[in-house]
């Protein structure tokens, strides 16, 4: 049994877990707090992957990201990095069909407590940094994990986009969900089942975990006396 | 000594202050969406004025075309209607979260009597309590003036009356500006050195 499918999976759901979690921490961050023209337009457009077929978001990428692509022509120049058929494509693939889980718990999360507690923070001298550290971030933070853990689970069961943006390279792009499919069209149902039933568990795993740490945490700041 | 003379311009009408408050306790009241809230925040640092100057000590806090002094400078307390108390902390971490002295922070858990819930949760405590908390968060920053948002509005009668004598208490220990919100006009009366009435963003001075 060749395990690279596992292993890509977790390095590829990993690296575009980190860099979801920033951008769209950031970003929720910011549109959750001021009133801009083209707030809705924006958040709809950050929101559209989450309804779109994965195929859409892969020609998008493809159309993007191509040798020929207004961005990849400039990364294939500057850097010399070609995003189409490597792993590369894989993460771009998991990035942008997560980023809707974690910007949407991102944002819910900020809004969910009163805006006076750090107002309150502000006044007592506390600077801007000092009061997203210890009191935006700790009061978000069932939240934003609830967000890092649906969108690592996301990212790791991508499937579509990353077909057409890294295509199924043995070795180099075949993710789980990509080995499962490759392995059903070849026959080679053992290796489909095995793959399967670990992602299944995976998935359930954090689910569950998730279910049960936010329940926990919901309890400990509104259990009112 | 706080004084301002500020406008700004809202939705539905346009706030002018003109207000001088020595050491005293000078109270604001009026109709809901007067602009009550707005001037503290005005004052705090929260927002800020369109036009105007306030001054604090013979420090200018906000003038016209200048760059504002920023709320965390400003050195005023400020005491919101809902306490705004930091639920993920415990009542002693939410008092010294940015406290100054820790003598003057003894010396205020004890003028209130909060000692036995100093490690509580602020969702363990009651709305008495949590006024306290609020009243002693704000003042361990040893700030030189203090705004109070209507601070006793969700309280019992008797809750409110035990609070409101702790409040001149410590104003006769600390002698510094307050200001208060309140629609309560019997609260105005006991607490106010001076009652000053706001309508349509207008404050009237009697």
């Amino acid at each position: 049994m060749d395990y690279t499918p596992l292993f890509l999976s977790l390095k590829i759901a990993s690296i575009a877990t980190a860099i979801v979690v920033i951008i769209g921490i950031f970003l929720a961050r910011i549109i959750s707090r001021y009133r801009f023209p083209g707030k809705r337009i924006l958040e709809s457009l950050l929101m559209l992957p989450l309804v779109l077929p994965p195929t859409v978001v892969g020609f998008g990428l493809l159309y993007l990201f191509g040798k020929n692509g207004p961005f990849g022509s400039l990364l294939l120049d500057l850097f010399g990095i070609q995003i189409v058929f490597t792993w590369f494509g894989a993460v771009l693939a998991a990035i942008v069909v997560s980023f809707p889980l974690m910007y949407q718990s991102a944002a819910a999360s900020f809004q969910n407590y009163d805006v006076n507690i750090e107002n309150a923070a502000l006044t007592m001298g506390a600077s801007k940094w000092t009061v997203f550290w210890t009191i935006t971030f700790p009061l978000a933070w069932p939240g934003l994990l609830a967000g890092l853990v649906l969108t690592f689970a996301r990212a790791l069961g991508e499937f579509g986009a990353t077909l057409m943006i890294a295509g199924y390279i043995p070795n180099q792009t075949e993710t789980i969900p990509l080995a499962i499919y490759f392995a059903v069209d070849s026959g080679n149902m053992d290796a489909a089942v095995f793959w399967v039933i670990s992602i299944v568990a995976v998935g359930f795993t954090a689910i569950l975990w998730l279910n049960w740490w936010s329940g926990r945490n919901i309890l400990r700041f509104t259990s009112d006396k | 000594m706080l004084s301002l003379k500020i406008k700004k311009i809202l939705k539905a009408y346009t706030l002018h202050a003109v207000l001088n408050v020595s050491e005293e306790i000078t109270v604001l009241t009026g109709p809901s969406g007067a602009g009550k809230t707005t001037t503290l925040n005005c004052i705090s640092g929260l927002i800020h004025p369109d036009s105007g100057e306030i001054v604090l000590n013979d420090r200018v806090l906000f003038q016209e075309k200048e760059k504002p002094i920023p709320v965390q400078k400003r050195n005023i307390g400020y005491v919101f209607q809902d306490y705004a108390l930091f639920p993920h902390m415990t009542i002693r971490g939410n008092i010294n979260y940015r406290m100054k002295d820790i003598k003057l922070v003894n010396t205020l858990v004890n003028v209130v009597g909060i000692e036995h819930i100093l490690e509580s949760y602020p969702a363990e405590i009651s709305g008495g309590e949590k006024q306290r908390v609020a009243l002693v968060r704000a003042l361990a920053t040893k700030p030189e003036a203090l705004l109070l948002d209507e601070p006793f509005s969700s309280l019992d009668d008797e809750t409110k009356e035990e609070c409101q004598q702790e409040l001149l208490r410590l104003h006769a220990m600390w002698k510094i500006p307050i200001i208060m919100v309140t629609h309560d006009l019997k609260e105005a009366e006991r607490l106010g050195d001076r009652i000053l009435r706001i309508e349509q963003g207008k404050i009237i001075d009697n």
